[in-house]
């Protein structure tokens, strides 16, 4: 085989060599893709979060016509695939689609909405049944006390929150590992749209096992962190507050 | 401020209240006396809880009415407050607590500080200000539940069963509260089926039997002799709950109902 510039599968510790030196000397390349990844679905989180609370809660809390059909359709959008996600969002970005005046497609912004799709159906359902069992607990004391359906739903998004956290820590999971959508609607443009995923996907495929692998510790060790974080958060809290 | 009418009489007309099919509350009619203590006895599953329950509003009866002063329970709830047999305690603290329920109704940031305060040392737990609430013992919970129930100056105080797991030291701060509040002028109804608490704070007695009022008299008459055999039978601390029919009247077919 003819010596190249780039490792050969062979030459693992040659690999795993270049890989800790493209991590250790903080490579630029890797840190805007990395910096790019937290920024598009930490977002993503951020707003999916925000309407997702307090919609699970309100599903958990009022009762209307075609509740139960809401309540089903979030469970199953949980499963979605990525990639028919993503190819929905391009649809609706793509010049001719209904929101093509905005020209988001293959920025930040579509990836982000992507995200968005993907992780509010996961917070909105793991909210509405969170909230449905403490609403069950305190139901009778809220009504005494006074409260309306309405001052009731933030109390309990409030009393629920080290459960609720374990909801959107389950969005960021679902966000921070896809693939499928951030690469339909972002495109993994160098320097513009390219994150930790379409990154790792596309090296592989090209050969560079170092930046590949590089990317695929960085983006387990923060998944690794912010789980643990966020684990260590919740039962500290629980344990505290009961 | 000005002078609101008051909230009592209650008046409960043909009540009944039905769940899976089973009529658990049966035609009761009663004009409660309008002030003092209302204790509510009867074995379990005689209905008590319900019968607060509708009072208070928190469920609907299948039939009839439930009157305070002529208006809806629903209506008059901010100015009624219920304690119920295991309290329901907000995962906040103990301060945080009884803040909330001034919240609810109203009671502006600034006046708070001092009537939680004066709650607080009322049922002996300034110490536990700060602390989370549910971290509290069973009695210092229900004793958290009875200051937070002070701090909304109610007209009408519902009890359910609400020392029925307590040690008798917190018990009987529960007792001298709702003992104070009854004769602030405070309408107290509360079931219980301790015979006990029911001679040392009822001023009027009801009696309930399987959904059914039974009895109901001033507390001097009713533990003086009751009328109703059940009700004597019970005061004597018969398991009236394990006979298979009731010892009198023969036409009694709740069972079958």
């Amino acid at each position: 085989m003819a010596p190249g510039p780039r490792p050969n599968v062979n030459d693992f510790s040659q690999v795993v060599h270049q890989t800790l030196n493209l991590i250790l000397s903080l490579d630029t390349d890797l840190g805007e893709i990395v910096l790019l990844s937290l920024r598009v679905s930490l977002t993503a989180v951020a707003i999916a979060a925000a309407i997702g609370l307090p919609l699970g809660a309100a599903l958990a809390l009022y009762r209307f016509p075609g509740r139960r059909a809401l309540i089903v359709l979030t469970s199953a959008l949980m499963g979605m695939p990525p990639v028919v996600v993503g190819l929905v969002v391009y649809l609706m970005l793509s010049r001719a689609g209904p929101l093509g005046v905005f020209g988001l497609l293959f920025t930040p912004t579509a990836m982000i909405i992507a995200q968005v799709v993907l992780v509010l159906p996961i917070v909105a359902s793991l909210t509405r049944q969170h909230v449905e069992d403490l609403w069950q607990e305190y139901a009778e004391q809220l009504r005494s006390l006074g409260a309306s359906k309405h001052q009731a739903l933030w109390t309990l998004l409030w009393d629920a929150r080290y459960s609720l956290v374990t909801a959107v820590l389950a969005g960021f999971g679902r966000a921070s590992a896809e693939v499928g959508a951030v690469m339909i609607v972002g495109g993994n443009i160098d320097h513009v749209t390219r994150v930790m995923t379409t990154a790792i996907a596309l090296e592989v495929s090209r050969g560079d096992l170092a930046l590949a692998l590089a990317l695929g510790v960085v983006l387990l060790t923060l998944s690794l962190l912010v789980n643990m974080g966020v684990h260590l958060l919740g039962t500290a809290g629980a344990a505290r507050w009961r | 401020m000005a002078m609101k009418p008051p909230i009592v009489p209650l008046r409960l007309e043909d009540v009944s209240f039905a769940a899976n099919g089973m009529r658990r509350i049966k035609d009761v009619s009663l004009e409660l006396s309008p002030t003092g203590t209302t204790v509510v006895i009867g074995p379990n599953g005689a209905g008590k809880s319900l019968l607060l329950r509708l009072c208070h509003g928190l469920i609907a009866p299948t039939a009839g009415r439930v009157l305070w002063n002529n208006h809806p329970p629903e209506a008059v709830r901010r100015r009624q407050a219920m304690v119920f047999q295991r309290p329901v305690l907000l995962r906040r603290s103990v301060t945080e607590n009884v803040a909330y329920a001034l919240r609810l109704r109203g009671v502006p940031g600034h006046r708070r500080g001092a009537i939680i305060e004066k709650v607080l040392a009322r049922v002996g737990l300034t110490r536990f200000a700060a602390e989370p609430a549910r971290r509290l013992s069973g009695g210092e919970q229900q004793r958290l539940a009875m200051a937070r129930v002070l701090a909304l100056e109610p007209e009408a105080l519902l009890c359910d069963e609400a020392t029925a797991s307590l040690d008798p030291a917190a018990a009987h701060i529960i007792e001298d509260v709702i003992g104070d509040l009854a004769r602030g002028g405070v309408k107290v109804i509360m079931a219980t089926h301790d015979l006990g608490q029911a001679r040392r704070l009822a001023d009027e007695v009801i009696f309930m039997y399987r959904g059914r009022v039974r009895e109901h008299a001033p507390a001097a008459t009713f533990f003086a002799g009751p009328e109703n055999d059940l009700a004597q039978a019970f005061i004597k601390g018969e398991l009236l709950w394990w006979r298979r029919r009731p010892l009198v009247e023969g036409k009694d077919r709740d069972r079958h109902e």
